[in-house]
């Protein structure tokens, strides 16, 4: 087996890797169905009629989408840099507990200020815990990986102290919650029934800001060198670990923002199931999008399609909802080998 | 306090607690430690022990003895680590991405595959784990007896592969052809030896060991298989061979002193009875990992082609 570079990468071929990269997975994911005793394409069906088959569904499809677009470009930035911010999900709760300890009373503005002010701090916080890996990394060749991993477990920690301790809601009636965000902070829903709110519009525009960001700045200039090629980029005199940490802040600030959404636009109030792994399908997201900042929008539209299909399709056939995990997990592993299969040919000798 | 500590230190419980939580610490450390001494890390390590806690623990509730779990448990771990090595090594694919999504991809089938075959189950059901085995005459030993000669014969084995890992990869050729595939793969090739086929050897080798660490959570230190389970302690064992500098004598050294921590940590939110909130010290792991690389970091000497993708007849 020989891999060979290709002359040139075909523009068809990247647009081709997602779509492909997805039916493999979907593929993949029929050996369980078949194995759960149901009918693939019946189910398949299911899950999309889940999805998208009503108002209601795609409602519900775009909330979802809502913190997977925030916690995929967080990834997507990250990743150009090849710096692997794999703490979106610890930084998501920072968000949120900015958005806690901030909105709950603690400051009261009026909605135009208040609103932005609560984005404002929850991105400040999801940047800030991501100073000490980040440092760690340019200063002391720490990786990246691994301390921002473990550090979603003390967050996450940290975050049922306070639920069960100082912050805990006295009206919850036991249950480990905080206080609900006052009005003034609360995002308004876009439409009239179900539960999508401004922050689907926010997630649009970050997208929109980051692509922007990355193709027409200096700064994403800086970050895609940096990815690229770190070497050649400190000896073209960029600053390589002021754009790594750069880059880091705003990624840690964008997964920051879906803590806030989810809080301030979802569920008014902070608690310790806030994310189902939002932080982790982000990577899924990004990967498919090829890390592009547009194309997060696509695939943050695709996964929460699985995991709101899925459910749907697991209340009518005997398929346990992890299908929506493991088809998540999949896609990130066949969309590796379709965007390789864009630059490379495998000769088989 | 301190003097309370102290005691702590003196009882053979604390001891003995401590070897139990290295064990399963120990088998991952030295799984990933395999992998990256060969050039690849491994990131699937959370995913493939939560495969192997659930693999070797099924095989026992579905009727198979505890041996045979062990071995099935190795068996599907190797089976993920291949598929790694696909990706990585074959197809040169980015070793970060490659690991969380096999991470992401082992744990989710691991609940899907215990969901389908348990459907209904509410509370978790138990199997009959591996008893300890007081091994003759060294258990009668004061304090040591009871730590170090009284577990369950999965923790001798763990404790045991920490000299026979050493001795291969130190002192025969197979190690030194995974060693030098991590540090020059070129001089492997020039040599003969397939380059390809050392790595995803040792990834598979690596792999069966995490899976068998996972499997001692579920089928040596509990009886039953929950969700999430492992907690992270895939990601404690990357910072360990971090911490011992990708050797396996200082891995044990490293994992011990990890794990008389955490042993003396739940004795000592005891102590602390409500003053200290119980959080707070199940922090304790996560921070001490994120410090020991830390400790670490500037002595650290990486494999020189750890994370490099290695393709016949490409120049370096």
């Amino acid at each position: 087996m020989r891999i060979e570079t290709r002359q040139e990468v075909a523009l068809w071929r990247v647009l081709l890797a997602p779509p492909l990269a997805v039916l493999a997975a979907l593929v993949l994911g029929a050996g369980l169905i078949i194995w759960a005793g149901e009918p693939v394409l019946a189910s398949y069906f299911a899950l999309l009629k889940g999805s998208l088959g009503s108002s209601f569904a795609l409602n519900e499809t775009l909330t979802r989408s809502t913190p997977l677009i925030f916690t995929g470009l967080a990834a997507a930035v990250a990743f150009r840099a090849k710096f692997y911010n794999i703490g979106a999900e610890g930084q998501l709760y920072c968000g949120a507990l900015a958005a806690t300890f901030f909105g709950t009373g603690l400051i009261s503005l009026p909605p135009v200020l208040m609103v932005p002010f609560l984005m404002l701090v929850g991105a400040m916080s999801g940047g800030a815990i991501l100073i000490v890996p980040v440092l760690l990394k340019t200063h002391m060749k720490v990786d990246e990986v691994v301390t921002t991993l473990l550090l979603n477990f003390v967050i996450l920690l940290l975050a049922g102290y306070l639920l069960e301790g100082p912050w805990k809601d006295p009206m919850s009636l036991g249950w480990p919650q905080a206080a609900p965000i006052i009005d003034e902070g609360i995002w308004p829903p876009l439409l009239a029934k179900g539960r999508l709110h401004l922050g689907f519009i926010f997630a649009l525009v970050a997208a929109l800001l980051a692509w922007a960001l990355m193709r027409f700045t200096v700064w994403g200039y800086e970050i895609r060198a940096v990815g690229l090629n770190a070497s050649a980029a400190g000896f073209a005199g960029i600053g390589v670990n002021a754009t790594v940490i750069r880059t880091a802040l705003i990624s840690g600030g964008l997964a920051g923002l879906a803590g806030v959404s989810e809080v301030a636009g979802l569920k008014g109030y902070l608690t310790l199931d806030l994310s189902p792994g939002f932080g982790y399908a982000g990577i899924a997201v990004a990967m498919l999008a090829q890390l592009h900042p547009l194309g997060v929008i696509l695939s943050a539209f695709f996964i929460s399609a699985v995991y709101v299909g899925a459910d749907a399709m697991s209340r009518s056939t005997d398929i346990p909802t992890y299908i929506a995990d493991v088809l998540v997990g999949l896609s990130v592993l066949t969309i590796l080998v379709s965007v390789m299969l864009t630059r490379y040919r495998i000769r088989w000798s | 306090m301190i003097g309370d500590i102290f005691e702590i230190l003196l009882t053979a419980g604390f001891w003995a607690a401590t070897i139990r939580i290295v064990s399963p610490l120990i088998l991952g450390t030295l799984g990933e430690l395999i992998c990256e001494r060969a050039g690849v890390l491994n990131l699937g390590i959370e995913g493939i022990m939560t495969m192997g806690a659930m693999a070797g623990w099924m095989w026992v509730f579905q009727g198979g003895d505890l041996w045979g779990g062990i071995v099935f448990a190795a068996f599907i771990g190797a089976l993920f680590g291949l598929f790694h090595a696909s990706f990585t090594v074959y197809l040169g694919l980015s070793q970060h991405v490659t690991g969380i999504g096999i991470t992401l991809f082992a744990s989710s089938l691991s609940y899907y595959v215990f969901r389908m075959l348990l459907p209904d189950a509410t509370t978790p059901p138990k199997i009959v784990p591996f008893q300890p085995y007081a091994i003759p005459g060294l258990s009668d030993i004061p304090v040591i007896g009871e730590a170090l000669f009284s577990q369950t014969p999965l923790t001798y084995l763990a404790l045991l592969s920490v000299p026979a890992v050493w001795y291969v990869l130190e002192r025969t050729p197979l190690g030194l052809a995974v060693r030098m595939a991590g540090e020059n793969p070129v001089a492997v090739e020039s040599q003969g030896i397939d380059v390809l086929a050392v790595r995803t050897g040792a990834v598979m080798v690596g792999s069966a060991f995490m899976a068998i660490g996972g499997a001692f959570i579920t089928m040596s230190a509990f009886d039953a298989f929950y969700f999430g389970m492992i907690n992270g302690r895939g990601w404690i064992c990357v910072a360990l061979v971090i911490f011992a500098s990708w050797r396996p004598g200082k891995a044990l050294l490293g994992a011990l002193l990890f794990a008389g921590l955490d042993a003396l940590q739940v004795r000592a939110q005891q102590l602390a009875g409500a003053q200290i909130p119980y959080q707070f010290f199940l922090m304790a792991p996560y921070v001490l990992s994120i410090a020991a690389m830390v400790v670490m970091a500037r002595r650290a000497s990486y494999p020189k082609a750890l994370l490099v993708p290695f393709r016949r007849g490409d120049r370096v």
